[in-house]
């Protein structure tokens, strides 16, 4: 039954007509509830929530710098399973993914870097350091830069998109070998202090905060990737009867 | 089998006929790590600390931009679209071709290292070591390069977008790389290290021309 449903979502949201109408409903509820959530998340963690024993204020910037490493981290792998269905089966709708997610992520990974940085300096004395983590988010930016580098390169889109596809493929398996490479050259980052199996080793008053702020981001990341490919589902079936209905007579109920 | 061998001795026929492709990834190679010692300092000592990184580089740069113009000879006299075509698995000529262009142009590098590695002020129980870990590292360049050069074939600005595409992709390789070096220049051990390049190679070897000829058909527009 669950496969059943999953399988008509994946046909129905396919179609970019659907998707199109689909994204119109979930929007106008979905971008106050992400900024909601997300200013919660910020306020509760930078205002409110207890200083650290050790580094002191310091530590707030978690609360922008956990959410946007595991932003940055997520979207890539996005950009891979969008990559798989659109070069293997050729899926229109995952073509335009894979140019909604991307930007988003680059800027996330860009955040993840300059927090970092911030933060290194007063807890470890120094802006950057070639830790496993950071180089790992660097190579990370470095192939954000290439997925849109290649798609702003090749003219046709649908061609442009299913190159970038098998890029974020490769791009997927290198980031894990990435991350274990480097992880052998040296580690000088804190480990993962929120675990989702175990016990975290954060103080629960920083923890919902610091969940809190995450979910936000992701929802902000999900509203950014609606908004970018509705944009480009117009762009690319201008020509269609839909598209022209819609842009010289709104419907009621479409933005 | 045949198929493989037809087309492996077509690459290395052209290749041989046109000996500026092999020979100019070599002096590139000789070249950028002569400038090194000039630019940082001569003294032993120094350029035993850097030798390591500055020979991975060199090679690293070296096969990234002979592969600039792997496929755009084919591409342009139209061969391309007959091996895609052809009633042949697209993989088998791919595989051939990356075979040739290695043994012409990645070979050659892995045979001088030992002599640059001398002049870098490496001593000499170093040397197999640095042979061994070019010997498997450079074939894993050489194919994921291949990946960048497939992508961007039909494009006529490819030199800074492949780098932009694959030196990313050709960080692992060189961490282990210049890592097994250093680690032997130490007199640690680098049968585990030289294991795990031997494990990138075969990752690479067994997916990456399924991934070039992927690459190759989606610029192809088929």
């Amino acid at each position: 039954m669950v496969w059943q449903t999953i399988k008509r979502w994946y046909h129905m949201l396919g179609s970019p007509r659907y998707f199109y109408t689909f994204s119109s409903l979930v929007l106008p509820w979905l971008t106050p509830i992400a900024l909601v959530t997300l200013l919660t998340g910020l306020v509760w963690g930078l205002g409110f929530a207890p200083s650290d024993y050790q580094q002191g204020n310091s530590y707030r910037i978690i609360f922008i710098h956990v959410p946007a490493s595991s932003g940055a981290l997520m979207g890539y792998m996005a950009l891979g399973v969008a990559g798989l269905v659109a070069v293997v089966w050729r899926m229109k709708m995952a073509e335009v993914m894979l140019k909604a997610i991307a930007p988003f992520g680059a800027a996330l990974a860009a955040i993840s870097l300059v927090t970092g940085a911030l933060w290194g300096k007063p807890t470890w004395g120094t802006y950057w350091q070639w830790d496993a983590r950071m180089t790992s988010m660097l190579i990370l930016l470095f192939m954000y830069v290439g997925v849109i580098a290649l798609q702003n390169v090749i003219r046709d889109p649908r061609q442009a998109a299913r190159a970038a596809g098998l890029l974020a493929m490769v791009g997927v398996i290198n980031v894990i070998i990435v991350k274990y490479s480097v992880e052998w050259v040296q580690t000088l980052h804190q480990g993962s202090t929120l675990k989702l199996f175990g016990e975290s080793t954060i103080n629960p008053a920083m923890k919902y905060p610091l969940l809190i702020s995450m979910l936000g981001l992701w929802l902000l990341y999900a509203v950014n990737v609606l908004m970018r490919a509705r944009t480009e589902v117009m762009w690319r079936e201008r020509r269609s009867k839909w598209v022209a209905k819609l842009v010289t007579r709104p419907e009621k109920g479409e933005r | 089998m045949s198929a493989f061998g037809a087309a492996l001795k077509r690459e290395l026929l052209v290749l041989w006929r046109s000996p500026a492709e092999m020979i100019n990834p070599l002096f590139f190679f000789v070249m950028v790590i002569s400038l090194f010692p000039l630019a940082i300092s001569p003294k032993p000592e120094v350029l035993a600390v850097i030798a390591p990184g500055v020979l991975w580089v060199a090679a690293l740069l070296a096969v990234m931009l002979s592969l600039d113009g792997l496929f755009r000879r084919d591409q342009e006299s139209g061969v391309l679209e007959l091996l895609l075509t052809a009633p042949v698995m697209a993989v088998v000529p791919v595989t051939a071709k990356l075979l040739a262009h290695w043994l012409l142009t990645g070979l050659p590098l892995v045979l001088v290292s030992p002599v640059l590695a001398h002049m870098l002020q490496l001593p000499n129980a170093v040397l197999g070591t640095v042979m061994l870990s070019l010997l498997l590292g450079t074939p894993a360049l050489t194919i994921i390069g291949a990946i960048g050069a497939a992508l961007t074939v039909g494009l006529n600005r490819g030199g800074i977008l492949l780098a932009v595409l694959v030196l990313p992709l050709y960080i692992p390789v060189l961490i282990f790389g210049a890592g097994v070096i250093r680690a032997a220049a130490e007199g640690g051990a680098v049968n585990g290290i030289l294991a795990i390049l031997g494990a990138l190679l075969a990752l690479t070897a067994s997916l990456g021309p399924l991934a070039v000829s992927a690459g190759l058909k989606i610029s192809s527009g088929n």
